[in-house]
């Protein structure tokens, strides 16, 4: 998938500012960056959700699945009813047998009869992924896809994304999370006030941030992230 | 169209997992249905009204000297009105503040006297007495005009007593008679007889006095002619001007036929608006409109979608009502075509109506405030008829509610429902505009829904 030059503008004010990146098959990129970076707009407007207001979008063939950052589901189906109605939705030619390999996938299969609303958060999540999985996408969009989790539920779901990489499945996500990026991503796009501010490794970033700001290389790596993003003006 | 089936199918899910909200769908018209079956099977009771006749017995009204038959007032006003027969005003009055009777009518001891002094130099004003609670202004109203018409009706009744006896006494001036007074009857020659014993002896007087005899046979004459006119005249008296009834168009369909299509309209606009916008909000809520509309359906199609739920749901709950309703009042089953016709039109215009409300409002509470708050007031609008205010406000009204489909919906209805009421064509068209109108607009703020 590739990015080129992307500027979205809402009124006079710019969320994106000529925005470019690229990212091949089976690669895992973190878009890190502040609220109101530009970080959901930059994931809707490669969704196709939105459409640019100047650069381009390129999409690889087959689709670019979308999980949104609250879940995009009927809280009042169950599991089971969700996953057909999108499966059905997608023109699946077997339905049944699409639900059968997404529960597997998401380890929910005894629950596949529970309401989703009386699911916990990080089950939730796992379903809302499951259904962006279900369009069998060439490129996945994960809108900070573990805000609300907890360190268990996030390291699950950070195991199931990295199993859909090793797959195959590119794999964008965003987050305001800066060990996660660090983490989970093997590419870092750091944005910041619609800018795009670092394209590379996590290690890379590493090495960014302490040429850009010296002070802070001897402190924790979310601290010293900080102190860049105000060395660049952010 | 695919995706429109798995949508839908997902929605009536959704509805079926609301165990209140389905059973308010069932429950409300059946409820709607034997409450307005049972009021217009079983038409309205006689108010209560408490009587207080303080007029001493065998006391009647008399012109002239002579006293009139009983004129029944009390018999014509309690056939009316269910009467509460009381001792007294203080009685009348504890049964008027307790809410037991809606109004008090007293008939003082002194009304007949009165009555009689209109024939005399020195007439007296005959009053009654009405007592009412006027706690709440519809209630007040309807006791006014009551008891205003039941007034107006008792004094018609004396006045053409009145003008009968006056009639009577007239014909004997003119014709001559039998006059009974104090037991004892009195003949009466009478104006034609006297004219005729007049003209008879005329011939035997001598030539001089002629003249002057002729001349008081000239006015008994002309007095004849005249008091003859006179008599339809005091018989107008009582009732001065005759209503001759001419409809001349918007025929109105029998009251219960009114009745039921009314009740079937606003469930069905209920219903219907609250469902497709509350079911389109629900899209935004749960985050899943820009997932669907993403390829996997499009605005059109989801929009299509709402409507045709509302048009099911509609369909269902209406036919229900309806053939509830036919327990209580015949309705002709040979029309349950017409009936399809205009509720499907009918709620497809409501729903494209709800889906814009939906769309524009976006959150399900605001939705649901919304579309209470257009409806509402609508409906009530669409009620008003014409007379009821201001020449320049109705025009406002029939613009105002030409604009939603609830009045064409209650036109359609109506003219399905009852066979020698006006065509049912006309309001179909005018829904079929309002839902092109309404498909429009919703698709235009569609636009801005899924906006993140």
């Amino acid at each position: 998938m590739r990015a080129t030059d992307v500027v979205k503008r809402f009124g006079e004010r710019e969320a994106l500012r000529g925005v470019s990146f690229e990212a091949g098959p089976g690669e895992l990129v973190a878009i890190i960056g502040p609220n109101g970076a530009g970080k959901t707009t930059l994931l809707s407007i490669l969704a196709g959700i939105s459409s640019p207001d100047a650069g381009g979008v390129d999409a690889p063939d087959g689709t670019v699945g979308w999980v949104p950052q609250q879940a995009a589901l009927y809280r009042r189906l169950t599991v089971e009813e969700n996953l057909l109605l999108f499966a059905r939705l997608e023109g699946h030619g077997d339905p049944a047998a699409s639900v059968e390999e997404m529960l597997e996938l998401t380890g929910l299969r005894e629950r596949r009869g529970e309401i989703v609303a009386r699911l916990s958060g990080g089950n939730q999540q796992r379903i809302n992924i499951a259904i962006g999985l279900l369009s069998r996408p060439a490129v996945l969009l994960l809108d900070e896809p573990s805000v609300g989790l907890d360190p268990r539920q996030r390291a699950r779901l950070w195991e199931f994304v990295a199993g859909l990489a090793g797959r195959g499945t590119t794999v964008i996500f965003s987050t305001h999370d800066i060990q996660e990026a660090e983490r989970y991503g093997g590419r870092v796009l750091v944005l910041a006030d619609g800018e795009s501010l670092f394209d590379g490794s996590a290690e890379e970033l590493r090495q960014a941030v302490r040429s850009e700001a010296p002070e802070s290389a001897d402190r924790d790596f979310e601290t010293a992230f900080v102190a860049y993003l105000q060395h660049r003006g952010h | 169209m695919g995706g429109v089936r798995w949508l839908l199918l997902k929605d009536l899910q959704i509805l079926r997992r609301s165990p209140l909200q389905a059973a308010l769908l069932v429950a409300y018209p059946i409820l709607i249905a034997v409450l307005v079956g049972f009021a217009i099977s079983r038409g309205p009771e006689d108010p209560r009204v408490a009587f207080v006749n303080e007029v001493p017995p065998n006391t009647r009204i008399n012109v002239g000297g002579a006293e009139l038959p009983k004129s029944n007032v009390k018999e014509q006003i309690c056939k009316r009105v269910e009467c509460v027969f009381v001792e007294d005003r203080a009685e009348a009055l504890e049964k008027v503040e307790s809410g037991d009777v809606l109004a008090a009518l007293v008939l003082p001891a002194d009304l007949v006297n009165k009555i009689n002094s209109l024939s005399t130099l020195t007439p007296g004003v005959p009053e009654v007495e009405i007592l009412v609670n006027e706690e709440n202004a519809l209630k007040a109203e309807l006791v006014d005009d009551r008891i205003t018409t039941l007034l107006a009706e008792a004094n018609l009744r004396i006045a053409r007593r009145i003008g009968n006896e006056g009639g009577r006494y007239l014909g004997l001036i003119v014709n001559g008679g039998r006059f009974e007074v104090l037991g004892e009857t009195i003949p009466i020659l009478g104006l034609q007889a006297s004219a005729r014993i007049l003209e008879s002896v005329t011939p035997a007087l001598p030539p001089r006095l002629r003249p002057s005899l002729e001349e008081v046979t000239e006015f008994a004459s002309q007095a004849r002619d005249n008091l003859d006119v006179a008599k339809p005249l005091i018989d107008r008296l009582a009732q001065p001007i005759a209503v001759d009834k001419v409809v001349v168009g918007g025929e109105s369909p029998p009251l219960e036929i009114f009745a039921i299509a009314v009740a079937a309209t606003l469930t069905l606009a209920f219903v219907v608006v609250l469902l497709v916008a509350g079911s389109l909000a629900l899209e935004r809520e749960e985050n899943a409109f820009s997932r669907l509309t993403r390829g996997l359906v499009s605005q059109g199609g989801l929009l299509a979608e709402k409507v045709l739920l509302g048009v099911v749901a509609g369909l269902v709950v209406t036919l229900l009502m309806l053939l509830g309703m036919k327990i209580f009042v015949p309705l002709d089953l040979g029309r349950v075509g017409l009936w399809l016709a205009a509720i499907v039109v009918a709620a497809a215009a409501l729903g494209a109506a709800g889906a814009a409300l939906g769309a524009a409002a976006r959150e399900v509470r605001a939705v649901s405030l919304l579309a209470f708050m257009v409806t509402l007031p609508i409906a009530f609008l669409s009620l008003v008829p014409s007379g009821a205010v201001g020449a320049g406000v109705f025009d406002a009204i029939r613009f105002l509610t030409a604009l939603f489909p609830f009045k064409p919906a209650l036109e359609a209805i109506q003219a399905a429902l009852d066979a020698s009421g006006p065509g049912i064509g006309g309001p179909l068209l005018h829904l079929a505009v309002l839902f092109a109108a309404y498909a429009a607009i919703a698709r235009f703020a569609l636009r801005r829904f899924g906006s993140v």
